[in-house]
């Protein structure tokens, strides 16, 4: 069994809609996990049928139990965060602001706030109508993605591939260089970076390929929107070569990617080429898996 | 009065629709524009505008001193595995702080005094009406949340709320999000006309309500005929204040760091539109 | 001398677990006493922020010489196992604990420098 994930950095490259049609190609071989949780959108092209949900805690939140509350303010003076105010004569939890450090609770001196396991949202297993099975989750408002997370849902993914046999896991992993992205790489057998020639696609490949190097992961790139700006295309190209990055496709700026998203469709259901073009990436990708 | 630019998912065109918006509006009146995505600030990439100086920012963290009968408190009251006991020294790991202050006030010896921490930089740049802030977190710093705040700060206490604030959101609908528009007048949510952006759009929509702030709506990548997001706006009776067209020349204006409003008035048309919203919800008019 | 493993499982047939903060299992092998411990290390995977220095505490307190991992701790993690004059190796994944171990004696492995 092998994890493949594909990052970006950036948002808006197309990383979605080519992770979503190397699920496409390979069908029912493969599980996919969708760690961009904070901007999910892999289930509008997969259309996933749930088979089971589990809720999902991160963190905790502090409540306050008003049959054992004496006033004291005690909670409110420690806080830094102004999460607790007085309202109305009673002192009251104000949950957006709150970190989550659990300093009210020690020294509430009634023992009236208890801390609880935040619930953050739902984490899904489902089939998709791909025939592919897919760990999906779906977050509350406010709440953040967060290594855990991204280890639940990949560790469900994993779980599926090696019950049902499936060779390969596809991770959409998360934006930017923080904990979730991390979490996401963890493990990987190969990462795949899409990026585009903007300077600010361009920026943010270089951030992310900081953590791939330092986990001394095995990476490929596809630049999307190639003909967009052919000197940073360029530009991309020689730094990709100086890395020793798998440089496995240019893609050109195509309508089709976002026509094929208003069908509901991957990419590589939509244009031939593209799936061509894809699927030769993908035996040079598993050529470079041990 | 404060506007936010904001979207569900990245990509959208946040940074194109403040750094296009600021500099057009700065042509004819004041205008401060904060990137406030500190994680990835990128509109600095489309302006041209000279540094007028830079600040460094701090967040309070716990800094260990030897005077400790090694208890052990510290670490236990520690929600974010930031304060480890050792053998013989308690240490500190500054990037999981959140300056919550429990380690250090419910210390029985006195051993953990809160010192300021760098967590990042605000540059702040002037050109002719326009005033440009950038704060830009140090990598490896995990929290976006104290730098946003300060940053807010910084503009509070240095420029009259007359002046028109146009905040560039960082994605999502996270805390580093919520922290940006939770003191903003007017939220402009940034999307495109794919089941991608609808789908964020709504999401993005949720936020605001949960915050009780008051959304409007640009379609950036705008198609004659695709009514996606025309219909939902309708349907939900949210103004939709102004729609970019689907332009390569857009794209390729973009990808070299270049603004749009001079090369093509139908952006500047649309801008202006921007502009009169803007403006009509100051006054307390409503937008027919 | 103790050497340690982040292991998906418990005994020499177990594969390396390749995360360092998450992984799943923490093995030690006390190699005088030719004796194989394991400490199940579920309970970090609970933690929403920090698993690295969290399990990087838990293996401090273990006192190992040596350390095999697959992707290697983060930063924070390392500050806490510097305090322990312990070698790292990583690029283990994909080995079982015992093909780790044969790997660590023949030098295959990668010293992690940090």
């Amino acid at each position: 069994m092998h994890e493949i994930v594909f990052i970006s950095g950036k948002g808006g490259t197309g990383k979605t809609s080519i992770t979503a049609s190397f699920a496409y190609l390979l069908a029912d071989k493969c599980v996919v996990a969708d760690c961009d949780v904070d901007a999910a959108n892999m289930h509008l092209l997969l259309d996933p049928v749930k088979l089971s949900e589990e809720d999902f805690y991160s963190g905790v939140v502090p409540g306050i139990d008003y049959n054992r509350c004496n006033n004291c303010g005690a909670c409110a003076d420690v806080c830094r965060f102004n999460a607790i105010n007085e309202q109305d004569g009673k002192y009251a939890i104000n949950i957006i602001d709150c970190e989550g450090c659990g300093y009210c609770a020690r020294v509430c001196p009634s023992g009236a706030i208890i801390m609880e396991e935040n619930n953050v949202g739902k984490y899904f297993v489902s089939n998709t109508r791909l025939k592919n099975t897919m760990v999906h989750a779906h977050l509350k408002i406010g709440a953040e993605n967060s290594g855990k997370l991204v280890a639940k849902v990949k560790k469900e993914a994993v779980h599926a591939a090696k019950n049902n046999g499936k060779e390969f896991v596809l991770v959409d992993g998360s934006p930017g260089i923080g904990c979730p992205v991390i979490s996401s790489l963890s493990g990987a057998d190969f990462v795949v970076i899409v990026t585009e020639p903007t300077v600010s696609g361009f920026h943010d490949l270089k951030r992310v390929y900081e953590l791939v190097k330092k986990f001394g992961l095995k990476a490929g790139c596809i630049i999307n929107k190639s003909d967009l700006n052919l000197n940073i295309t360029n530009e991309i190209s020689c730094y990709l070569d100086e890395e020793k990055i798998v440089h496995l496709s240019d893609i050109k700026y195509d309508q089709s990617f976002s026509k094929a998203i208003i069908e509901g469709k991957t990419i590589a259901e939509y244009n031939p080429g593209i799936a061509e073009q894809l699927s030769e990436n993908w035996t040079e990708i598993i050529s470079h898996l041990n | 009065m404060k506007v936010a630019i904001a979207s569900g998912k990245g990509g959208t065109g946040k940074t194109t629709i403040s750094t296009n918006l600021s500099a057009y509006l700065a042509e004819k009146r004041s205008v401060v524009l904060a990137d406030l995505d500190v994680e990835e600030p990128n509109a600095k990439l489309f302006l041209d505008i000279e540094l007028a100086k830079s600040e460094i920012k701090y967040k309070m963290i716990p800094e260990w001193n030897e005077n400790c009968s090694l208890c052990g408190l510290c670490q236990e009251v520690c929600n974010f595995n930031a304060v480890i006991k050792l053998n013989t020294q308690i240490m500190v790991l500054p990037e999981l702080c959140h300056s919550c202050y429990a380690c250090s006030e419910l210390c029985p010896e006195n051993s953990l005094k809160m010192i300021p921490q760098k967590i990042g930089i605000m540059n702040i740049y002037k050109s002719d009406g326009l005033d440009f802030i950038e704060s830009k977190m140090d990598i490896g710093q995990e929290q976006a949340v104290p730098l946003i705040t300060k940053t807010k700060d910084y503009i509070k206490n240095n420029f009259d709320n007359k002046v028109l604030a146009i905040f560039d959101s960082p994605p999502g609908t996270s805390c580093p999000v919520i922290e940006v528009i939770k003191d903003c007048d007017l939220i402009l949510l940034v999307t495109e006309p794919t089941p991608f952006g609808l789908h964020d759009l709504k999401l993005a929509i949720e936020t605001a309500k949960q915050l009780h702030k008051p959304c409007a709506v640009i379609i950036n990548r705008a198609e004659q005929g695709n009514l996606l997001i025309n219909k939902f706006c309708a349907a939900e009776n949210i103004d939709i204040i102004a729609e970019i067209p689907n332009d390569r020349q857009i794209a390729t204006l973009y990808s070299g760091g270049q603004l749009l409003y001079n090369e093509l008035p139908e952006v500047k048309k649309q801008l202006q539109n921007i502009e009169d919203y803007i403006d009509l919800f100051n006054y307390g008019g409503s937008y027919a | 001398m103790k050497i340690i493993f982040t292991s998906k499982g418990k005994d020499w047939d177990s594969k390396i677990d390749p995360r360092f903060g998450r992984t799943e299992f923490i093995l030690t092998y006390d190699t005088e006493k030719d004796l194989l411990e394991n400490y199940d290390n579920s309970s970090v995977a609970e933690e929403a922020h920090g698993a690295g220095p969290r399990t990087a505490k838990i293996i401090y307190d273990l006192t190992p010489d040596v350390l095999i991992t697959g992707n290697g701790p983060g930063n924070n993690a390392i500050s806490v196992l510097n305090e322990l004059k312990m070698e790292i190796y990583t690029g283990a994944e994909n080995l079982s604990i015992k093909e780790a171990l044969e790997a660590y004696k023949k030098g295959t492995l990668n010293k992690f420098n940090n």
